[in-house]
């Protein structure tokens, strides 16, 4: 598949109210691409609640539930039930909802909706903060950054919701980059042939939050997967499996330091060279773990 | 033909959402609302109700669950409790304000802390501001008729709000009572499949709730508040073709009134607090008191013309509050003094909070506070603690 290979149909319509280099509306863009017009979108607080524009337009070419934060997996739980009780088939039920609807305020409706094993696509679009209300730290915010609450820094790790995901013995577990359009969509169209609760994690850059100039979003989200700071990869029915842009940072050399990563963005500008050092720890060490997981079935014995 | 059942309170609910032939329900156990989501559970895993049961995480997501199912056009149904109506308190503004006929059971009990199973309608009264309309049952009979109602006034695009039906924890949750099940024939002839205007549909796409600007948003506020106010017509009529159509004991005003004719004063109250009022009335009236009594049954939209036409031939109004509102009165008191303000000549009237957290109210007591009322003794608010 090359990128002229996408299907053409646009499901996100011009006049949008999205910042210029915004990665959230190039994921969500590919994403309805390869969901198709069958689709139901549910989206909670966050810069997707703006980004479609102010009522009666919208430019969503998609039927859109707008719902309050923290309810989007259980409002998909109930789209999903409405349709089945009235005997409606093959809608793709999709939530699309960022780092903080998803780590944060919505984990819990999240995981019951995927322990019930609700017949849905979650999407998790990561710009690692909350964007929408002016960059304040999410729990999927990763260590170093700055946010309006962490002025001089993040102390704590990114968490890990697509593993804490993979402990719901969910069919579909993915990792993707707004960067990556081929990647995220082969990804989306696998798992829309499978049923139950599906869960693809996007990494978007954001250039208001990590303060790089608009025109950069697609080279620093490949910065991210080329120093292996955001591995792409799957977990299919439990095996994990490292996607081929990311396979090749098994070796160690393969990485480009995270110092390129980091150096591109205003976020981290304030880090020490101890600071970074540590970082590319935390990215080796990583990545000594994803090669034990690799072509592994990890739901065994789990 | 007719089934006359003997059940409990919680189970009356299980049977009118079977009846109303829900699609959908949505629910977190609490006590004393548990039975009900046990039975609805078990009819579902039994084949005997064709419907999807979602065992939620919680509340919250109970009610967003309804809200889904009801946004792709399916009958939806959930109940709660206290704690576990004030989890739902977002998504009870998200339902109303997305105008959803979704219909809800709330047993009423206390909320915490500390931690309190028994009656209190504090629960559901502090939720009086969400859009929904809310109504009290006194007995079993009621409950199931007023579930049934609800559907049919609910859906009609003349109101297009969600419902609450109320019933007290414990007293009437727990209670066995007779009631009478009409035949599922007629029941489907009184209530139509759900058919809304609009739904997420992907063969008609549109978004809903995204932001709308502030004129707009108010338009859309002033349109919730006519719809609640046409919500009063469209419930009685609900009502009256209910007992037109089954020929049973009409459960549908605004408000019932019991011994009204010729009073000098009138008890007014909330469900069973109300059906205990009426043994009081009962009493007083032996003993020669003119005493009568007005329960609400419809607290939104609150009966404002009833309670004034109430009020044009009294002496004295007794408000019985099992609720309250901190540093001002009795929630109901409120609404009864405010539908009263601007009646040239008002009956005195008299406040008390009674029963909190399950305390138990008796007849002997609510005659008491009766006479020493129209004796002058109280006035304004009183708290009657044990």
């Amino acid at each position: 598949m090359s990128i002229k290979g996408l299907p053409r149909r646009e499901f996100i319509l011009p006049g949008t109210a999205a910042c210029p280099g915004c990665g959230l509306t190039l994921a969500l863009r590919h994403v309805l691409k390869a969901l198709g017009d069958r689709t139901i979108l549910v989206v909670p607080a966050g810069c997707t609640s703006v980004i479609q524009g102010v009522a009666p337009n919208s430019s969503f070419a998609v039927p859109t539930l707008n719902i309050a934060f923290a309810a989007s997996a259980a409002a998909a739980s109930g789209i999903v039930n409405g349709l089945d009780a009235q005997g409606i088939r093959g809608v793709n039920v999709a939530v699309w909802a960022g780092d903080g609807g998803t780590a944060d305020i919505g984990i819990q409706a999240l995981s019951g909706a995927a322990e019930r094993m609700t017949d849905m696509i979650y999407f998790c679009c990561d710009n690692e903060s909350y964007m929408n209300t002016g960059i304040q730290r999410s729990s999927s915010t990763p260590p170093g950054a700055w946010t309006t609450t962490t002025p001089t820094g993040k102390r704590e790790p990114k968490k890990d919701m697509p593993l804490i995901m993979a402990a719901h013995k969910i069919p579909y577990i993915a990792t993707a980059c707004s960067s990556y359009p081929i990647d995220l969509n082969s990804k989306v169209e696998e798992a829309k042939n499978i049923r139950g609760t599906r869960y693809i994690h996007i990494l978007a850059p954001c250039p208001t939050g990590w303060r790089y100039p608009s025109e950069r979003t697609v080279e620093v989200g490949r910065l991210a997967v080329e120093t292996g700071l955001w591995p792409l990869y799957k977990i299919r029915d439990g095996r994990f499996e490292i996607s081929i842009q990311s396979k090749p940072l098994l070796k160690e050399s393969r990485r480009r330091p995270v110092k390129e990563y980091l150096e591109a963005q205003g976020r981290f500008s304030h880090l020490t060279q101890s600071e970074i050092d540590n970082i590319q720890g935390i990215v080796s060490a990583m990545w000594e773990r994803l090669s034990l997981m690799d072509n592994k079935d990890i739901f065994k014995g789990w | 033909m007719v089934n006359l059942i003997l059940d409990t309170g919680n189970h009356m609910v299980g049977h009118a959402v079977r009846a109303a032939r829900v699609q959908v329900i949505a629910a977190y156990p609490i006590t004393p609302q548990t039975s009900i989501v046990e039975h609805l559970a078990t009819m579902v895993e039994t084949a005997k109700l064709k419907a999807r049961y979602i065992c939620v995480e919680s509340e919250h997501s109970a009610l967003a669950a309804c809200v889904g199912a009801s946004y792709v056009g399916a009958r939806t149904f959930t109940a709660t409790s206290s704690q576990g109506l004030a989890y739902m308190h977002e998504m009870l503004h998200w339902t109303s304000g997305s105008r959803l006929p979704i219909v809800m059971a709330v047993v009423n009990r206390a909320l915490g802390p500390p931690w309190n199973i028994w009656v209190d309608h504090t629960d559901s009264l502090s939720q009086r501001d969400t859009g929904w309309i809310q109504i009290y049952c006194s007995s079993n009979q009621e409950i199931f008729d007023t579930i049934i109602q609800c559907y049919k006034a609910c859906e009609s695009p003349e109101v297009s709000l969600p419902a609450m039906v109320c019933l007290e924890g414990v007293t009437l949750s727990h209670t066995l009572m007779p009631a009478i099940i009409p035949e599922q024939f007629e029941i489907d002839e009184y209530l139509p499949p759900y058919r809304p205007a609009a739904t997420l549909n992907p063969e008609r796409p549109k978004t809903f709730s995204n932001i709308f600007k502030p004129e707009d948003y108010m338009r859309l506020r002033h349109e919730m508040d006519r719809a609640m106010v046409r919500a009063t017509k469209i419930l009685e009529e609900a009502a009256d073709e209910y007992s037109t159509h089954f020929g049973l004991r009409h459960h549908g005003g605004l408000v019932e009134r019991y011994r009204l004719e010729g009073a000098e004063a009138a008890i007014v109250a909330l469900g069973g607090l109300a059906s205990e009022a009426k043994v009081a009335v009962d009493q007083l009236r032996m003993r020669g008191l003119k005493v009568g009594l007005l329960r609400v049954r419809v607290f939104r939209p609150f009966p404002k013309e009833d309670v004034r036409r109430l009020a044009e031939n009294l002496r004295f109004i007794i408000v019985l509050d099992r609720d309250i509102s901190f540093g001002m009165e009795g929630i109901l008191y409120t609404e009864v003094k405010a539908s009263l303000y601007d009646l040239s000549e008002r009956p005195s009237l008299a406040g008390f909070i009674v029963g909190l957290g399950g305390v138990d109210v008796k007849s002997s007591e609510i005659a008491d506070l009766v006479t020493k009322s129209m004796e002058g003794k109280f006035k304004g608010t009183v708290w009657v603690e044990v």
